[in-house]
């Protein structure tokens, strides 16, 4: 019994790994002057996760020939991917940072430029049952505020915003990522966050965004860029032109980007 | 539920004692003692309380819908054929890689259980780095691989295999050791005592007496590369239809609609759960 088992799943292994060889091919690169097509393979940061999808919808409607395929991980993540031989023509961070750090390691075709901004916004339960103004509301006693941890951008920013503020830093739960402060908020484990406008946007119908004023916000650029040895440069170049078109910047709007 | 006393007897006395499976231990024929039912039923409650929370707040009328999205599917797909490789390749790999730390006196056993038993508790992230830089297209193997014959393991599917692989393997090494560590070295003896060379006595005698552990391992094994995220998406990259597995796809989902991520999970679970019960049928019998 145990022999055959063995031999079922070795030949399991052989039929897998043959099965997983047989990859996908690399779309040809069009001469200029023609219609782009083939395949273009954006990484970008999942915080651009819906957004990026819908813009993907819309560019593959406007360019029938073209496949808008995604590969979405944090933007660190990416770096490495990137660094290590992904395939990809363009990147899209979530900070200047990991931009910069892709730029360093010489993965990246020309410049980056800012295609969006990102602003924080406090998250609260819909229909502010604390009746939360601003950021001073937030040191308010019996309150549990959730933000991020200072080593993410996110978090980074909102002890940027609290300190403009002049507020101290609220008691509470501290969090890797933003989508874990806006669950905990529609979950009712924490009374108040601080996140991106994009997230409460993404975050349904069970949370309400409280604005942050210009002078206390700290406004985040998300930079886009070609990727060296991508396969398919000239559909990339034109998925660069779609986003910041007025088609483009629309759909980031909707989901609460700021134009760059 | 009944039955289990009398399978202990019947057709596998007519079997050698060392082929066959260890007797089945009896049911516990008394009062059991209060303590160990009430930590009992505390532990059931941690694996219960989560399992009904999903079952309860998920949003079943989505469910139809992500089913035949193609996007779902290929995740799914890739997720079966993936987990299943890798566990192929635990088995083929892990058990003599077992064999040889626990039956050789090869220099630096040691420090080989110690390496192979590494990925359990390295995050699975900084394994996705490591891979990279062995079988990346930079990597200290995979450059080689790449140069000679235009191989690329990072970012495909069989990178997905690898990684998996790589987390999963572990858990088939430790249990094999424990298993190999408790056999009854006697029954090996004898077996040579009878003239049987080393494969045989491995194949027809050791085999057989840890098939039990050989099937935790594997089980263990599967379940581990099917819900493995971290290495994936480092080594593999989340490119949907080529590496982007069930668990990338939950990922992608909760960043758009996390009603969805819940339903996804509850495909992989329920998917799971009816391969477990279906191959503890095949291996173990009703019980």
């Amino acid at each position: 019994m145990a022999g055959r088992t063995l031999t079922l799943v070795g030949i399991g292994a052989i039929v897998g790994l043959a099965l997983a060889g047989c990859g996908s091919g690399t779309p040809k690169a069009d001469k200029s002057g023609q219609a782009v097509t083939g395949t273009v393979t954006v990484s970008a940061a999942a915080s651009l996760t819906a957004a990026f999808q819908e813009v993907g919808k819309a560019f593959e409607d406007a360019h029938h020939a073209v496949t808008v395929k995604f590969n979405f991980a944090g933007s660190s993540t990416l770096v490495t991917q990137l660094t290590n031989g992904a395939p990809a023509d363009i990147f899209a961070s979530a900070d200047e940072a990991n931009m910069d750090k892709a730029e360093k390691a010489g993965v990246l075709d020309g410049k980056s430029q800012d295609f969006a901004r990102n602003r924080l916004a406090i998250v609260v339960a819909a229909g502010n049952p604390k009746a939360i103004t601003g950021l001073k509301d937030l040191v308010r006693p019996g309150l549990v505020v959730s933000i991020c941890v200072p080593d993410v951008p996110a978090g980074r920013y909102a002890r940027q915003a609290l300190t403009k503020a002049a507020v101290a830093v609220p008691q509470g739960s501290q969090e890797l990522d933003v989508k874990s402060v806006v669950s905990r908020v529609s979950l009712g484990q924490a009374d108040a966050g601080i996140v991106y406008t994009t997230d409460v946007q993404d975050g349904g119908a069970k949370v309400a965004a409280v604005t942050i004023p210009d002078d206390q916000n700290v406004i985040a650029n998300y930079p886009i860029s070609l990727v060296k040895h991508g396969s398919n440069p000239s559909a990339a170049k034109e998925f660069l032109a779609f986003l910041v078109s007025q088609q483009g910047q629309a759909i980031l709007a909707r989901h609460g980007f700021l134009g760059p | 539920m009944t039955t289990g006393l009398s399978q202990g007897v019947g057709p596998t006395v007519a079997a050698p004692a060392w082929s066959a499976p260890p007797p089945r231990a009896a049911r516990w024929s008394g009062r059991p003692p209060l303590l160990l039912v009430v930590l009992a039923t505390v532990g059931a409650g941690l694996f219960v309380f989560p399992l009904a929370g999903l079952l309860v707040k998920a949003p079943w009328e989505q469910l139809p819908a992500l089913l035949v999205a193609p996007e779902a599917r290929d995740a799914l797909g890739l997720s079966l054929l993936c987990s299943l490789s890798a566990t192929a390749l635990c088995v083929l790999l892990g058990v003599p890689l077992a064999w040889v730390q626990q039956r050789t006196r090869l220099p630096g056993r040691g420090l080989l259980r110690a390496i192979t038993t590494l990925p359990v508790v390295l995050p699975p992230v900084a394994g996705g780095v490591a891979l990279l830089y062995a079988f990346g297209s930079r990597g200290i193997f995979g450059w080689v691989l790449n140069r000679d014959t235009g191989i690329q393991l990072a970012f495909t599917t069989t990178g997905v295999i690898i990684a998996e692989t790589f987390v999963a393997m572990p858990f088939m090494v430790i249990t094999i050791s424990g298993a190999l560590q408790s056999v009854d070295r006697r029954l090996e003896e004898a077996a040579r005592t009878f003239g049987a060379n080393r494969w045989t006595i491995f194949w027809r005698v050791t085999l057989p007496l840890i098939r039990p552990s050989l099937i935790a391992g594997t089980v263990l094994s599967w379940a581990r590369a099917l819900g493995e995220f971290g290495a994936t998406i480092t080594f593999a990259g989340n490119y949907p239809g080529k590496t982007q597995t069930m668990p990338l796809a939950v990922y992608v989902a909760l960043e758009t609609n996390p009603d969805a991520a819940v339903a996804l999970s509850l495909i992989l679970v329920a998917v799971s759960l009816g391969i477990l019960t279906g191959l503890r049928r095949q291996w173990f019998g009703p019980t």
